[in-house]
Parts: structure tokens; C-alpha cells; sequence
């Protein structure tokens, strides 16, 4: 997922990762779909049994991994087949809000909807918005951006090799310790 | 026989991992009865060049301390890396970036700024800043570079072990050394401490309810604190379920809540994201508007939840902060 997604025509479109709740928002989403609905193609959703099971690893995990922004559905408050998921994924919500504006990212990449499974007309409105507001915002490019920050490092490790087969060391890169790729340790 | 060659060095760190090598006492004749320490720029005199001109791989284990922040210790990370036949990043800075890695939340230029030119202690009327190269009577003195990231050691280069902590206590130091010196060594990529979280061990464990609830959030200086009772039930915030243990509950025994050194345990891959999803899961208020009462009491998240793990998290850095 780490290219920039394109359109047929090569530009740059929006890439959305769209966690919905088994019992609710996906159900919705399934019934835009047999209702023949249509909303941009640019969400690809994850369903999970439930909105409390968003980890907030998996919302920042898919912006780190190259998606431009996160759509969170769940069952409207006081619905959750599981009583109190929904509100768990709503102060965590909160929260992450707050957290990924400190690390510098638009609070309009991260979005939580409550779609019951009856409102498949409201995934397609929401999926649209969403779409119209991040292609505004732009590519978010977290990989990219990554290796334009370690460039400041491995342009010097080119320099101490450089440095040391002039001073007669093993100059073999089996030697030269360096990660096959600096994010190695950033799995 | 020749004994083996062990070498410790420091990067970006405050000292206080050194110390505790100190720490281990009596113990550390022991160690240096067994080894031969070739490189120690706290405490002995070594030059860097018997360094370059030893055979690759003829020091066993490099213990090295501190975050990767100029071009002078990515240099030496490498070298020691080259030279030794383990290397084993020692204390949170070399684990997880520690302390000095919150600085990837502001632009270098800010941070030189304020440090050579706006902090109130400072008197610099010409705004003078260290220069990497200048000449002076034909000399071309250098100074290291600043890097825009902070990294943690293994972002530099590959790690055999870590010994976690701010600083790690001397009692795993011990353990560390140990293994290695009578080669029992644990799977490569290992953090030498105990895989569960500090709750484990912490003697506050018992008073723990099975449902905890926040209506409020209140820092240490606020209130004052039970000295028995877990600090989840007295609404401050603690690190302790999202942390290694193994330091015996050194803060929470002391009366101040975990804040996370030794780092998250091999199943959490973002320590900060994981104990914010527990602690606001928990909080009580259904309503946007109370919640967010409720969540003002934590005033600074990031600094909070990656006191030590930035560099180590999944977005490393303040995402839109210049390279260059």
C-alpha cells in the first residue's frame, strides 16, 4: 500500500481505510450495495465486530502504512450489539483526534460516523464527504516522507564507507553493518 | 588466554546509564576481572583510532547508551557495530529514543533557536551558533552535525539485545553481563527483562478494581496521592499496563506512577497508542462534551504517553516538520 494510489487517468486520488462495525455500519454498507447506491471507490473497508474494537494501533498503522485517512463507523449510541463498544471507540476517538494534531496531522483524516444498518444512504453521503474533503487536503505520503527523513542518515553511512575504503579498510557491504533498509527496525 | 574485550559508549543521553554501571558496586570487580574494557570515554582515556585500527568483530559486546541524534554518533554507532560481535543498546534512549527523542515533535531550527539565542538563561547578543566547518589560520576545524530525527539505535544500525530503562537497574545490567559472559544468550532481538507488564510486579496490583473508571484525570503535583492504593483508581495516569516490568516497581513503590522506561512488551507494537486506548476506554462519561472534560486532565498526550517511546513509534516524528 505504500505507492500513492492513482486513477486511471494517473492522478492522485484519495486512499480511505474505513473500519465498520460488523452488526451496524457494514451491514449499511452492504445495503448501499444491494440497493445499487454509488459512492467513490476510494474506501477500502475492514470489518470488525465492532467499533470498541479499534485499536488505535490500526487507525495510525494505516495512516504510517500510506493510506491518506481513516473513516471509524459504528452504531448509533445506546444501539451497540455489545452495550458499551461504541463508546469506548468514541473516547479513544477523542482522544486520537487530539494526538494525531500534535503529530502534525489534518483532524479531517481521522473521521467516526454512527451508521445504523438501515442508513445505507448515509455511508454513501458520508464516503462522498469524505472523499471531497481529503482530496482538498491533499496525499498524506507517510512512507515517502519516512525515507526522506532517513536520507539524512544514509547519505553520511555512504560518506564513512566512502571515507574508509580510502583509508585502506574492507570497503564490502557485508561489512558494512547497515540495515538492508533503515526502516528495518520499524516493523 | 586473552579476556574479552567489552566496550561502552554514550551518545545522546544524560549519563545516568553510566552511573549505573557504576552502580553495580563491588559486583563490577567481578565484570572487569573478566573482561577487557577497551573503550569507555566517561571513565578511562581510549582514543577512537585504537577503535578503527582493532579487526572487525574482536570486541564481544558493545554496550552503548543514549539516542542517535549528530553525525558523530551515527558514525560511532557504525563503527562499534562493525567492531563487535554484539551490540546491545543500553537504557531507553538506545531502546526506544528516551527523553531526548520528544525533540521529534519541533523543527531543528526551533530547538537551536531557543537553545543559542531566546532561552532566558542564555546571553548570546550576536547570535553566535557552533559552525560544523570554519577556518582559522588555515585550520579547517569540524564540530559534528545535528540530524533533524532523533532515532533510537537500532534505526541506525542492527541490534543484538536491549537492556531497557531510564537506566536500567544494576540488577539487570547483572543479568545482562552475565549471559553474555557465560553465553547464554536469549533469542537475538531481545529486551532483557521480564515479557509482562509492570502491574505484574507492582505491590499496588491487589487494590486494583476489575473496572476501572475515570471522571477525572489529576497529575501527581495536584493531589495527594494514597501511598498504597493503584493510581488508576485515584484517577493519575500510569504507565504500568502498557510496560515492561522488571524494574521492581522502582517508581510506584517510591510513590510516583510508572512512566514507561523500560518501554512497551513484545506484544504492543505503540506503547503511547496502547495505554491511550486503556485509559480513555475507561473513562466514564458517554457525551462528547464530558469526555472531553474529562480528557483535558491529560494536557499533553504525546509528551505523556511517549516520554521515552517517540522515536519508536509508529509515526517517529511530528509528520510535518521539515527535512531540510
Amino acid at each position: 500500500m505504500t505507492e500513492p494510489s492513482k486513477s486511471p487517468k494517473g492522478s492522485w486520488t484519495p486512499r480511505i481505510v474505513a473500519f465498520f462495525c460488523n452488526w451496524c455500519t457494514y451491514t449499511a454498507a452492504d445495503l448501499a450495495g444491494v440497493s445499487r447506491m454509488k459512492h467513490a471507490s476510494n474506501v477500502r473497508i475492514i470489518r470488525l465486530m465492532c467499533s470498541g474494537r479499534v485499536d488505535p494501533q490500526f487507525v495510525v498503522d494505516a495512516l504510517a502504512k500510506g493510506a491518506d485517512a481513516v473513516l471509524i463507523g459504528g452504531c448509533h449510541p445506546n444501539d451497540c450489539h455489545y452495550v458499551e463498544g461504541n463508546y469506548k471507540c468514541l473516547r479513544r476517538y477523542q482522544m486520537l483526534q487530539r494526538m494525531i494534531v500534535d503529530m502534525g496531522i489534518e483532524p479531517e483524516r481521522l473521521r467516526l460516523e454512527w451508521i445504523s444498518a438501515a442508513e445505507g444512504e448515509k455511508v454513501k453521503r458520508v464516503v462522498n464527504a469524505m472523499v471531497e474533503t481529503v482530496s482538498k487536503l491533499g496525499p498524506l505520503g507517510l512512507p515517502r516522507k519516512f525515507e526522506q527523513w532517513d536520507e539524512e542518515m544514509e547519505h553520511f553511512a555512504e560518506h564513512v564507507t566512502a571515507k574508509e575504503v580510502a583509508a585502506g579498510a574492507c570497503g564490502c557491504s557485508e561489512h558494512g553493518n547497515k540495515p538492508e533498509k533503515m526502516e528495518a527496525a520499524h516493523v | 588466554m586473552s579476556k574479552p574485550k567489552v566496550a561502552f559508549y554514550w551518545c545522546a543521553s544524560c549519563g545516568g546509564c553510566e552511573e549505573t554501571v557504576v552502580d553495580l558496586a563491588e559486583d563490577i570487580l567481578g565484570v572487569v576481572e573478566k573482561v577487557d574494557i577497551v573503550l569507555w570515554p566517561v571513565a578511562m582515556d581510549f582514543k577512537y583510532k585504537s577503535i578503527e585500527a582493532m579487526p572487525d568483530k574482536s570486541i564481544v559486546a558493545t554496550l552503548l547508551n543514549g539516542a542517535i541524534r549528530t553525525t558523530e554518533q551515527e558514525e560511532m554507532a557504525h563503527l562499534l557495530r562493525r567492531k563487535s560481535v554484539y551490540m546491545i543498546a543500553y537504557g531507553a534512549c538506545a531502546h526506544l529514543g528516551g527523553i531526548p527523542a520528544l525533540a521529534n515533535q519541533f523543527p531543528r531550527e526551533q530547538i537551536l533557536q531557543f537553545n543559542y539565542e531566546t532561552s532566558p538563561s542564555v546571553v548570546n547578543e550576536r547570535k553566535t551558533r557552533p559552525q560544523v566547518k570554519f577556518t582559522d589560520n588555515g585550520r579547517e576545524p569540524t564540530l559534528p552535525a545535528l540530524h533533524n530525527v532523533v532515532r533510537s539505535l537500532d534505526q541506525v544500525v542492527e541490534v543484538d539485545y536491549y537492556v531497557p530503562g531510564c537506566p536500567p537497574t544494576p540488577k539487570l545490567t547483572k543479568v545482562a553481563v552475565t549471559a553474555l559472559l557465560e553465553n547464554r544468550l536469549p533469542p537475538k532481538g531481545s529486551v532483557i527483562a521480564p515479557d509482562v507488564a509492570l502491574c505484574d510486579e507492582c505491590p499496588r496490583k491487589a487494590t486494583k478494581p476489575i473496572n476501572v473508571s475515570f471522571t477525572e484525570f489529576k497529575r501527581p503535583h495536584q493531589v495527594l496521592m494514597d501511598p498504597e492504593k493503584c493510581f488508576l483508581t485515584q484517577g493519575i495516569v500510569c504507565m504500568g499496563p502498557s510496560t515492561r516490568s522488571g524494574c521492581e516497581a522502582a517508581c510506584t513503590v517510591g510513590g510516583m506512577p510508572c512512566t514507561g522506561c523500560f518501554g512497551p512488551t513484545s506484544r504492543v507494537r505503540d506503547q503511547g497508542l496502547k495505554i491511550m486506548s486503556s485509559l480513555c476506554a475507561n473513562v466514564a462519561p458517554k457525551e462528547e462534551g464530558d469526555i472531553n472534560r474529562v480528557l483535558a486532565g491529560i494536557p499533553d498526550p504525546v509528551g505523556t504517553f511517549y516520554r521515552y517511546g517517540l522515536a519508536k513509534s509508529m509515526l517517529r516524528r511530528r509528520v510535518n516538520l521539515p527535512v531540510k
